[in-house]
């Protein structure tokens, strides 16, 4: 069955910008506008927009929303002042990953759950299905939001100045609600970069404003082909390629978002025995001594025999060098370790380092 | 939008070839450095490495992707453009100036296969 292709609330600006555009997790999205290095440099020395429109939005309420989204979710939210902001993951029972999200607590009667764009019907299908029990309401509001990332060392600035959103105070990995007309948006200091900057979530007219806004103010518009070059160098997962159903949060080298001194959560006991017992294999970091460049799905090896692959590479944008994150089997994840990397009818030797290519510049 | 030079022939694959005697010289099209971006290497064989029509003997890649090289001739490859080593953007500077092999042929019959500018004008334009 084909299904219809989506478009985000600012798709028509898109193709106004001129921008490259391909599917991604059924919309119409940009790739790139100027070009990927240049968006990408933007972000790191100044500030860029991205349209992030096509995540998922789901809230939930109820008496039982605290303990529902403990039940459901494998970091701890116990505890935390209200407009704070948890990453981590839902689990099946088995450890592996329906997803990666960023829950927002609004109070402990509410919860704002952000989720990937491929994987909205599915998670919302797993949400549903496993509140059996619990007193909750939940909502899909994924049609609902549109959503911008301000994202760069001047992303403060440029939302203060341009959006007039007073979010200075706004600590990292918080939020703050604004009333804007008849409507209630959200800001966050939140991001998929590595750099400081702000998510921010409103009604469709909402976000066409603030990105017409940021454009008319000389915001670079970002594409996801740089969302992706700048999230994979600070060695942050992308759902699909270093975290699926088969591949758990511990695999993915993320146990410190998974709380296992938690009562109960979906997935527990296998992840604690992954943890207890030692995984298979792991994601690390590789650096190739030459300059080609690894990708997704290549194969790693050691003495001839393969012991793992490439879930992302590219050439670092701001390094220079030839990096990848790559799934490989002990004992060969130790870092130091010397590896080839099969690129078509070659291999290439690489050295296992951690999966940071360039710091974070977060303000904390 | 993208140049069609009528001095070469192409390969569907977007490759073209400039023959000077018996040596045919390969780069990729205007239109493929176009559609690629910032490439930011290129995957070359070796000198004295035979190659066959049709088979991939390298690779060009933009930050995003890599998009193999297929050769349009059969023959050995007798000079690689080292320039692209250090200056892959090169290509994006100038796809016609800038070869990526020379192959002695082994059989120029095969340029016959290939398509002139007009009609390989036509494929970009569809």
């Amino acid at each position: 069955m084909e299904e219809k292709i989506k478009e985000t609330c600012l798709h028509g600006r898109h193709i106004l910008l001129g921008a490259q555009m391909s599917l991604f997790a059924g919309y119409d999205m940009p790739i790139q506008y100027k070009g990927i290095a240049e968006e990408h440099n933007a972000v790191r020395q100044n500030v860029g927009v991205f349209d992030v429109s096509h995540m998922g939005e789901v809230r939930i309420t109820g008496p039982d929303a605290y303990k529902f989204v403990s039940h459901i979710f494998v970091n701890d939210v116990t505890g935390a002042p209200d407009g704070q902001i948890f990453y981590g993951m839902m689990c099946y029972e088995d450890g592996g990953t329906v997803d990666d999200l960023l829950v927002y607590k609004v109070n402990d009667h509410e919860y704002f759950l952000v989720i990937n764009a491929s994987n909205i019907e599915k998670d919302v299908d797993w949400i549903v299905k496993n509140s059996a029990g619990f007193d909750v309401k939940i909502e899909n509001q994924s049609d609902y939001y549109g959503e911008v990332a301000v994202q760069g060392p001047k992303a403060e600035e440029t939302v203060e100045k341009v959006l007039g959103l007073d979010v200075k105070e706004i600590p990292f990995y918080n939020f703050k609600t604004f009333r804007v007309g008849d409507e209630e948006i959200i800001v966050s200091r939140t991001g998929y970069t590595g750099e400081d900057g702000f998510e921010i979530y409103g009604s469709h007219e909402y976000i066409q404003d603030v990105w017409d806004r940021l454009m008319h103010a000389g915001v670079q518009p970002c594409g996801l082909g740089c969302r992706d070059t700048l999230r994979f160098e600070v060695g942050l997962p992308l759902y699909g390629d270093e975290l699926s159903a088969e591949i758990s949060p511990i695999e993915a080298s993320l146990s410190m978002f998974v709380k296992l001194d938690k009562p109960e959560f979906i997935g527990k006991e296998a992840l604690l025995k992954q943890k207890e017992d030692g995984v298979r294999r792991r994601i690390v970091g590789l650096e190739l001594d030459d300059t080609a460049i690894p990708r997704h799905g290549y194969a790693v090896e050691v003495d001839g025999k393969q012991v793992g692959e490439i879930t992302t590479g590219y050439r670092s944008i701001s390094t220079g060098k030839s990096v990848a994150m790559a799934m490989i089997e002990k004992p060969y994840d130790k870092l130091g370790t010397r590896v080839e990397v099969r690129i078509r009818k070659k291999t290439f030797p690489a050295t296992v380092v951690k999966k940071r290519f360039y710091d974070k510049n977060y303000k904390k | 939008m993208s140049k069609v030079l009528d001095d070469r022939k192409y390969a569907d694959s977007h490759e073209w070839v400039k023959t000077e005697g018996d040596i045919a010289i390969i780069g990729i099209s205007d239109y493929a450095q176009h559609a690629l971006g910032n490439i930011v290497y290129v995957d070359m064989p070796e000198e004295g490495d035979e190659i066959e029509q049709g088979d991939d003997f390298g690779a060009v890649e933009s930050v995003k992707a890599a998009s193999d090289l297929i050769s349009p001739v059969s023959g050995v490859v007798v000079e690689v453009n080292e320039e692209l080593v250090n200056n892959p953007e090169l290509i994006n500077n100038d796809a016609y100036d800038n070869w990526i092999i020379k192959v002695r042929m082994s059989d120029p019959s095969e340029l016959d296969k290939l398509m002139d500018g007009a009609a390989y004008k036509k494929i970009c334009e569809a």
